[in-house]
């Protein structure tokens, strides 16, 4: 019998009960769909906290008080503070800090050749601005200098950014970011530019308005306000060390090499050696690494999840082709009367199950495209390849492997007890 | 096959066959020593009351199940051998079945029905479309080729039935009580179709319980507790059946 035959036969299978199959096909639908959507979610949230990072530079490198051997880094520069901690074993603990002298000492031209700017950062905690009856507790608040402007490639939009003047007067001057500027004021913020306003009852003004970032799924970027260390130090975070040191290195390529004089400088300042080390340098590669990890690791585990899910669809057709050839054991019986051999009889039922899993797969792929034009959590699901790839194949062998078993048990009847079979 | 010149060789050839179910006390005896030959152009019927062992001798007759001892030659092929594939074979070149409830497949249409045995020879699809379309010509059903068997009559699923058996020109007709589910215009049909067939040379073995549709036969055997207990032939395997040759319709009892 040709191949053309079987599959006649078969798509006459699939169409005799066209709510079942549609019901079958909908279990692999959702598997396939659940397995390209999962990972297209894993992989946007990758590529956007990826893009988060790119967008702060790939030659910049954050100093942060406390030793950090895992070489995870969660307190991002401008974060709440670095992390604390002891040093370990060591005979004294030491306290974990960095002052604004550090800062100086790391803008030395002949000792850190590699180093383009340097800007310390302070940041304040629960920081509540008010204007005018509206109030917003600010996520980040950061004191630092100009330079951090150029390190974190900040761009004022509105304004003006503040001046090293500003910084060494401790101008009560300020730099908002758009969210923080919507909910003073509402509207698209800019009315907020020249306001005098409150934060925790000192009285600030804003001279800027901080180009929107966006947000990266987890925390509103643009939800901070920038001042000057010195203003910060005076009213907001008191006197005492930074939360960490912002540096830019020359180039992508001197990366390393500023890493190494940051750790030279530090050290002989700090009296430590690599052992004892109480500040850490990270670097953006650093933070690549350990969030591309973690990333991927989500997006492995999300895909594994949702593989159940189509698993349990194969399953789904298995029970249904079951009962499909239980209910067709006489039509079985007619056709091995007539002629069909073992082949013929596997080819019809197996091509059945695969036709099944075939469009349920399609449909799940068109299904999870249309999904992911919808954006989830601030960011866009990005659609990989090789899940579409890999779903696919996935309901193709499914739909292989679940129908072998009901496709051998209707060729192994005996055509006289599928013909008496009523 | 009209009016080819016929092998010396009996399309069917039994010999002393038996066919058991259970053990010891419990042991049924289906078939209890049955010899048979069946030469080309005979027309037989095989009568009996249920329980005689005729469906047993029709399954094992259209090898669709196998003998407990004894041997079947089918068409000279020794069945016995056979595995379950070839079997299928066999059956699709050697037998056409027609059977009491017609087991047209459902929701297919008359011409695909038609067609499967084809199919299943590896016949490609003009040359069986063509054939298939002659078959039904033969059952008077041309213009129904495209009906379903839910859009046809009992009467005319049966026509569809047994241009599904002739159609892939086998060397034997089985039927198996073909008017037992057919009122008596549909069976007057069919039994004339079955003249016709064994007109023209076609073997034909029908298995019944109504003496009306044995009388067609050129040769009755009865069958009682698994043996043949009579073996009566009206006209010679040659001539004409009965009711063409010139009315003998007598059948000796």
């Amino acid at each position: 019998m040709s191949i053309s035959e079987g599959a006649k036969f078969a798509w006459r299978g699939v169409t005799a009960n066209k709510a079942r199959s549609a019901l079958t096909m909908l279990g692999v639908m959702i598997g396939v769909a659940a397995v390209i959507i999962l990972v297209a979610v894993g992989a946007g949230a990758s590529r956007s906290v990826t893009d988060t990072l790119n967008s702060l530079g790939t030659n910049t490198l954050t100093v942060t008080p406390g030793s950090n051997s895992g070489g995870f880094g969660f307190g991002m520069g401008r974060g709440a503070g670095g992390g604390g901690g002891d040093t370990g074993s060591g005979t004294s603990i030491r306290e974990a800090n960095l002052t604004m002298a550090d800062a100086e000492a790391l803008a030395d031209p002949d000792l850190a050749p590699d180093l383009l700017h340097v800007a310390p950062v302070v940041s304040a905690a629960s920081v509540t601005a008010t204007l005018a009856g509206a109030s917003h507790t600010v996520g980040t608040t950061t004191g630092s200098t100009p330079t951090y402007l150029t390190i974190n490639n900040d761009t004022v939009v509105d304004g003006r950014a503040f001046s090293q003047s500003d910084f060494d007067s401790h101008s009560r001057v300020l730099l908002v970011g758009p969210t923080v500027a919507k909910e003073l004021v509402g509207d698209d913020g800019t009315a907020v530019l020249d306001q005098v306003i409150r934060l925790n009852g000192k009285e600030f003004t804003v001279i800027g308005i901080l180009e929107a970032k966006g947000s990266s799924g987890i925390q509103d970027s643009d939800d901070r306000i920038l001042a000057p260390a010195t203003a910060v130090q005076d009213h907001l975070a008191g006197y005492g060390n930074l939360s960490s040191i912002s540096v830019q290195a020359t180039s992508a390529d001197t990366v390393d090499a500023a890493q190494a004089q940051i750790e030279a400088i530090l050290d002989a300042r700090h009296r430590t050696t690599s052992d004892d080390r109480d500040f850490t340098v990270m670097n953006s590669a650093t933070f690549l690494d350990a969030a591309s990890t973690i990333t991927g690791t989500f997006t492995i585990l999300l895909g594994a999840i949702a593989g159940i899910s189509l698993l349990v669809g194969g399953i789904g057709v298995m029970n249904i082709m079951l009962v499909t050839v239980t209910e067709r054991t006489r039509e079985i019986g007619i056709r091995k009367a007539i002629g069909a051999g073992r082949a013929d009889i596997t080819f019809q039922f197996m091509l059945e199950a695969v036709i099944l899993s075939v469009l349920g797969g399609v449909a799940g792929i068109l299904f999870s495209y249309l999904v992911c034009q919808i954006e989830i959590a601030g960011f866009r699901a990005v659609i990989e390849p090789y899940s579409v790839v890999l779903a696919f194949g996935f309901a193709l062998a499914v739909g292989l492997f679940f129908g072998i078993y009901p496709a051998t048990r209707a060729a192994s009847l005996r055509p006289i007890d599928a013909l008496r079979y009523e | 096959m009209t009016g080819a010149k016929r092998s010396t060789r009996p399309v069917i050839d039994l010999r002393d066959i038996h066919k058991t179910y259970g053990e010891g006390e419990a042991i049924v005896r289906a078939v209890d020593g049955v010899s048979l030959r069946v030469e080309h152009g005979d027309y037989v019927a095989i009568m009996g009351a249920s329980g005689s062992g005729k469906s047993t001798m029709m399954n094992i007759i259209g090898c669709l199940d196998g003998q407990t001892s004894g041997s079947y030659r089918l068409d000279g092929v020794d069945v016995r051998l056979l595995e379950d594939d070839q079997l299928s074979k066999i059956r699709n070149r050697k037998i056409g079945f027609i059977f009491q409830s017609f087991n047209l497949i459902a929701r297919t249409t008359a011409l695909s029905n038609v067609e499967l045995p084809l199919a299943y020879a590896g016949v490609s699809g003009r040359e069986r479309r063509r054939r298939a379309l002659a078959a039904l010509e033969t059952v008077g059903l041309a213009n129904r080729v495209d009906h379903t068997s839910a859009q046809l009559s009992g009467g005319q699923q049966q026509r569809v039935a047994i241009a599904r058996a002739i159609v892939g020109e086998p060397v034997l007709l089985l039927a198996d009580e073909p008017t037992g589910a057919l009122d008596s215009h549909s069976t007057a049909e069919v039994l004339a179709l079955f003249d016709e067939l064994s007109a023209v040379g076609r073997t034909l073995v029908v298995i019944t319980h109504e003496a009306d549709v044995a009388a067609r036969a050129k040769r009755v055997l009865r069958m009682h507790d698994g043996r043949i207990v009579a073996d009566d032939r009206s006209v010679p395997v040659d001539s004409l059946p009965p009711r063409l040759a010139g009315g003998r319709t007598a059948v000796a009892s």
